[in-house]
């Protein structure tokens, strides 16, 4: 594996997943790198950057600075700047850099917190792992440390809808729609992790009787409200008519059984490892949901390829892990159809039917007007397979 | 906010976090590296650095001129870079379909640190594609408080190819510009009325025709930030520098072409004619612009305080300032605007506080430039970046029409200052 991509672009990475994940509950995030990362993240990686404020800064370190291992310069700065702007946490994640030297983000994020009384936080993430791994700890944080821990797991149809950041459902109501379809069918929502919440929300997690896992970045906190509040949860994207009545089913048999259900499990039903009707790529949650809805509807056989991190819990029996264009080419080579992001097409060839899924974790905002709201509009999506 | 009188030269704000405006269309290095014609870039980052590179370049269309190596943990920890540099560039270009005439490689803050031998991987890499040209490019900002910055560099390097062959003292150079210098300038009349062949990166559409620009005696460089690649290009292939810095100011426009004039032994032309056309665009622009409020932004122009000079002498009602730093050539014109113009409004834009402050004053803007356009909440604005390769007399009879235009018609600001590299031909 030479780690190369002639062509193809590259998932967002973790500092942004962080950064997606908090943007809504009033913290100030800081992304500890010399440039770069910020104007990455709120250029291709961040739909509300114009729209909707929030506190998300770069450390700016200089070379003498990582020389010098200088990590007053940005504890002053993050001071001076949470004192004029008192966010409600501080979220410091790492890059390149502090990774080679070193850097102890959570000591850091201990000093803040002793001289502001500001709870704060150090992610130590690299800029090497997909935005699934930053976010996935973002959100394990809001779980671990935001939730009020006096309150009990509720009887009520409630729910938590954990891992919802724009990076895998962009901002054309996809989410929206998960929490319409949730309501109609009785359900209390508490919680949103990623969009569309509040952190006044997050401290009331607990009182959710289930959780929606709906990324695999929302899985980890997941464990974690399981660990402190007993609340089981269920995976799945409610997309198709079948699929979304599984989900909802499983939900119910979750939370009387209070075992948590892999509902993409049913993908595997209609998995081909050798020559399947369709190849799926992209994120596992999401892609093993579409699978799992799309053979439900019409019968036609799927692979999941996941690109980015993920369990192999949830993808082996439904498809297979593959980074490389060396890897991707030959298993989009056995497909009829291959679903992606367009800006996966140039490795297909004339043989291949191509169908575009753009993922904002892949093309950032090239596409974002295309993104299909497939919670709503399965059904038209679909008519491109049939 | 600072009023001007408390400003101190070069960098009024104390530097702290930062915060990223969403006004995009200055060029970064992956722009400004594919104006050479049928060169590929390849950049070995890790994948967050990455990302911001690749969409610029899948913005720009240009996908198949770009290619990527992911730096792993491993290959931090395991001592192994050279090789997946050598390795990895050597996969990426027998995968091609197509044989690029140049490599531009890209390192990053990871191989400034590490230390790592390119010295050696430029070897092997020639060594194996003995008919590829390679070069080093940058893209380390965390040098950018430290010598050269990646902007610096990239316009170095981007005539690092050129070789050294028999001058041609009728062939003139302007190096360094992401814009093409507009030919309606007096620049090009003076140069071609004394018969010489005026030529700049963007006229070339093959790597050969690029290399033209070899037989040039002269460079002209108006953007500091050009400075480094004529020095460069003086040492290696003996191309002499004419710095003559972009201004607002007529005496030091007329100083700018005297030099040139000398330099070249040519006559000094009679710029009065271009100077009354100057003075009747800006008066022109008055009439019609009137009062209103002006706020200029440093991705206008490269000399912010010069232009804000210029307006205030001709009656505009220049309120507010956006810059983070000025430049050397840019202190007169700073030190003039703090004893002429002591209530201006100077504000950084990278600031934590500008995040949060109010986008919508109570007066109505006139802005000059993407940022400022943001800041004050105007579709009224003049879009353009890094001076829009205007310059001289003509560039400010061009800026005159511009803010005229401005004034009168609205223009979509979300929509157009989030568009990367504004004229950078591929973007939309």
């Amino acid at each position: 594996m030479k780690q190369t991509a002639r062509i193809i672009s590259t998932y967002t990475a973790d500092v942004s997943g962080v950064c997606s994940a908090l943007y809504e509950y009033g913290g100030m995030t800081i992304m500890h790198d010399a440039s770069g990362c910020n104007s990455t993240y709120n250029t291709h990686d961040e739909a509300r950057w114009y729209t909707m404020d929030s506190l998300v800064f770069v450390s700016g370190i200089s070379e003498m600075e990582a020389i010098m291992g200088d990590d007053e310069k940005i504890i002053g700065d993050i001071i001076d700047a949470a004192n004029e702007l008192h966010p409600a946490f501080i979220a410091i994640a790492g890059t390149p850099i502090p990774m080679m030297i070193g850097t102890d983000l959570p000591a850091i994020a201990s000093i803040i917190e002793k001289r502001t009384g500001i709870p704060s936080f150090g992610f130590n993430t690299n800029s090497m792992h997909s935005y699934i791994s930053g976010a996935s700890m973002a959100f394990s944080m809001l779980a671990r440390n935001m939730t009020d821990k006096s309150i009990f797991r509720s009887n009520e149809l409630s729910v938590n809808i954990l891992g919802t950041t724009p990076l895998d459902f962009s901002i054309n109501g996809s989410v929206q729609a998960i929490n319409s379809l949730l309501i109609e069918h009785g359900f209390n929502i508490i919680s949103n992790f990623g969009m569309g919440g509040t952190l006044a929300d997050i401290k009331n997690a607990g009182l959710a009787s289930v959780n929606l896992v709906v990324s695999y970045a929302g899985l980890a906190a997941a464990k974690e409200l399981h660990r402190l509040f007993g609340t089981p949860y269920v995976i799945g994207v409610p997309m198709g008519d079948e699929f979304s009545n599984i989900i909802i089913c499983d939900l119910l048999k979750a939370k009387d059984s209070g075992k948590c259900i892999n509902s993409t499990a049913i993908a595997s039903d209609f998995t081909d490892f050798i020559s399947p009707n369709i190849t799926i790529i992209g994120e596992s949650v999401y892609s093993a949901s579409l699978a799992a809805a799309i053979g439900l509807t019409t019968g036609k056989t799927t692979l999941v390829v996941c690109p980015v991190t993920s369990d192999s819990d949830i993808v082996d029996n439904v498809g297979v892990f593959a980074t490389d264009e060396d890897e991707l080419m030959p298993l989009i080579d056995n497909s009829q159809i291959v679903i992606a992001d367009p800006l996966y097409k140039p490795l297909c060839t004339d043989d291949n039917t191509f169908i575009e899924l753009p993922h904002e974790a892949f093309s950032g905002r090239i596409f974002r007007a295309l993104i299909p709201n497939l919670i709503t509009d399965f059904s038209k999506f679909i008519k491109n397979i049939i | 906010m600072l009023k001007m009188k408390s400003a101190a030269f070069p960098a009024p704000f104390t530097s702290g976090l930062e915060y990223s405006a969403p006004a995009r269309g200055t060029w970064n290095i992956v722009h400004t590296g594919m104006l050479l014609p049928e060169a590929h870039q390849i950049f070995v980052c890790a994948a967050g650095c990455l990302r911001g590179v690749v969409l610029t370049a899948a913005e720009m269309n240009a996908s198949n001129r770009f290619s990527t190596i992911a730096i792993r943990e491993n290959n931090v920890l395991d001592g192994d870079m050279e090789d997946l540099i050598i390795d990895g560039v050597m996969d990426i270009i027998n995968g091609l379909n197509y044989r690029p005439r140049a490599i531009l490689l890209y390192t990053s803050c990871i191989h400034h640190f590490m230390g790592c031998d390119m010295k050696m991987v430029f070897n092997r890499l020639r060594e194996h594609f003995p008919e590829i040209k390679f070069t080093d490019c940058y893209m380390n900002p965390i040098m950018r408080k430290s010598g050269l910055t990646p902007d610096q560099l990239m316009r170095r390097q981007l005539y690092s190819l050129l070789e050294n062959r028999p001058k041609n003292n009728k062939v003139i150079n302007i190096i360094g510009n992401d814009i093409k210098t507009s030919h309606s300038s007096e620049l090009f009349r003076i140069l071609e009325d004394s018969d010489y062949k005026v030529q700049e990166i963007h006229d070339f559409k093959t790597f050969d025709d690029y290399m033209n620009m070899s037989d040039a005696s002269f460079n002209i460089l108006y953007n500091p930030a050009v400075k480094a690649a004529g020095q460069a290009l003086q040492l290696r292939i003996q191309q002499q520098p004419i710095y003559i810095p972009l201004s607002f100011n007529y005496n030091e426009i007329i100083t700018n072409y005297k030099l040139l004039a000398d330099t070249l032994g040519i006559t000094m032309p009679d710029l009065s004619e271009d100077i009354t056309k100057a003075e009747a665009s800006l008066t022109s622009a008055h009439d019609v612009i009137g009062d209103i409020p002006i706020a200029i932004d440093y991705t206008l122009t490269l000399r912010p305080a010069g232009l804000a000079r210029l307006l205030l002498e001709h009656g505009f009602n220049v309120t507010r300032l956006y810059v983070d730093s000025f430049t050397s050539d840019d202190k007169e014109d700073f030190e003039w605007l703090k004893l002429n113009a002591p209530e201006l409004d100077l504000y950084a834009t990278v600031h934590t506080m500008m995040r949060v402050l109010s986008r919508h004053p109570k007066e109505n803007f006139l802005a000059l430039g993407q940022k400022a356009a943001y800041f004050t909440g105007t579709d009224h604005f003049v879009n353009i970046v890094e001076g829009g390769g205007l310059y001289g007399f003509d560039g400010i009879c061009q800026m005159s029409d511009l803010m005229k235009d401005a004034f009168i018609n609205t223009k979509d600001t979300q929509s157009l200052i989030q568009i990367k590299g504004l004229g950078c031909g591929g973007c939309s």
